[in-house]
């Protein structure tokens, strides 16, 4: 019973240190830095292309970890 | 008297002859009665704000153009956005509006958080330096365009003799805004004469939000005044200045009225912000399609970087 409990615990105290707003948005708020440095530096046009979908990508991630719990 | 009790009559009818209102009135939940007070409001917005969003992005996937609106519409998918991410000349812009962005901030945050130390110690007068140094920011940026437009002048230009007095050359030997090198800093001299109160106002709150106590334990430790600033004063008013930071730089990153006043995006491209080069796209060209898959792209990026100044402004309140 409890070599059960253990490995439970401990899963939850992962996915409670990674799932939470704080790491999340810190998380979206450098994907979406990056993308508007992608968007602006002039060193490569491939970054450029790349810029609008990292951008978007981290707007969008951001909107959604805004709505996870504290 | 007489006019009282016409009065009192006049309200006990109103009372007695719709009696059924006000009892239906009273009778809505506190729910209801927010729902009604909010609902010409959410009306508005939809309209003014949501609806043209959409139908902007609507239109980014097709190839409308306004002054054709009668030739059939096509759908395009994702091209104009592909036509635009490859683009080396909207390329170029992005890089001119970064140049323009990142030397506007840093001298407003500079020069912002000097100024802000220096009304913050309260000297006699600093009312009313406080008050001349506000005024630019009170001013309309067509304003603003308009006079600094006359001020870099090279024949009748201010701006011009100024310069030729501190470094001895001629003064109509230069053209801030006609030269490919100078005009790009010509439009950063004057947002950041501009703005710089602005994040001077933000940077002051910071630095009045700072406890004294703390610079008087800090006295009774013997720290010096250097170490003072740069153990208490920069660490406690830093998210203040990230705020305007990132304020002046959403703010900047749309710039539009100013660098069209002062230089209509020239000479040649040189000043050529994305603004610029989206309102020759819509209303020269008019490429509405491209045009509003280039609004989109601006738009997603404002958008992101609204997310950080939010995320800043929560970390500035819950201090």
């Amino acid at each position: 019973m409890s070599v059960d409990a253990t490995p439970s615990i401990a899963r939850r105290g992962l996915a409670d240190r990674i799932l939470r707003r704080g790491p999340l948005e810190a998380a979206a708020t450098t994907i979406i830095a990056a993308g508007v440095v992608m968007l602006m530096q002039p060193f490569s046009l491939t970054l450029y292309s790349w810029s609008f979908a990292m951008t978007l990508f981290g707007t969008v991630m951001f909107t959604i970890v805004s709505k996870v719990r504290e | 008297m007489n006019e009282l009790s016409a009065s009192s009559r006049i309200t006990y009818r109103a009372v007695m002859v719709r009696p059924g209102v006000a009892r239906r009135i009273r009778g809505l939940s506190d729910k209801t009665l927010a729902w009604l007070f909010i609902t010409p409001t959410i009306v508005l917005l939809l309209a003014i704000n949501i609806f043209p969003l959409l139908w902007t992005i609507y239109l980014s996937f097709t190839n409308y153009r306004a002054n054709r609106a009668n030739v059939p519409t096509i759908w395009l998918g994702a091209d104009w956005y592909q036509s635009i991410l490859t683009d080396p000349d909207i390329w170029a812009a992005m890089q001119v509006t970064a140049h323009f962005v990142i030397w506007t901030v840093v001298i407003e945050a500079v020069l912002g958080f000097g100024l802000a130390y220096l009304i913050d110690k309260k000297f006699r007068g600093h009312g009313l330096w406080t008050t001349i140094i506000l005024l630019p920011m009170m001013l309309s940026p067509a304003v603003v365009g308009n006079f600094w437009t006359f001020l870099y002048q090279p024949q009748i230009g201010l701006f011009n003799y100024v310069v030729a007095f501190f470094t001895g050359r001629a003064a109509s030997s230069f053209q801030m805004l006609g030269d490919v090198t100078l005009s790009p800093w010509a439009i950063v001299i004057v947002d950041a004469w501009m703005w710089t109160p602005y994040v001077m106002l933000i940077c002051l709150a910071g630095l009045r939000s700072i406890p004294d106590y703390i610079y008087e334990a800090a006295e009774v430790d013997r720290a010096s005044k250097w170490r003072q600033f740069w153990s208490i004063t920069l660490p406690m008013s830093l998210p203040f200045i990230m705020l305007a930071v990132l304020f002046r730089g959403i703010e900047n990153f749309k710039m539009f009225d100013m660098v069209n006043l002062l230089t209509g995006g020239g000479p040649g491209s040189t000043t050529e912000v994305a603004s610029i080069t989206l309102k020759r796209a819509a209303f020269e060209s008019w490429r509405t399609g491209y045009s509003s898959a280039f609004a989109i792209i601006l738009f997603v990026t404002v958008f992101g970087l609204a997310n950080i100044y939010v995320k800043a402004l929560n970390k500035v309140k819950s201090r």
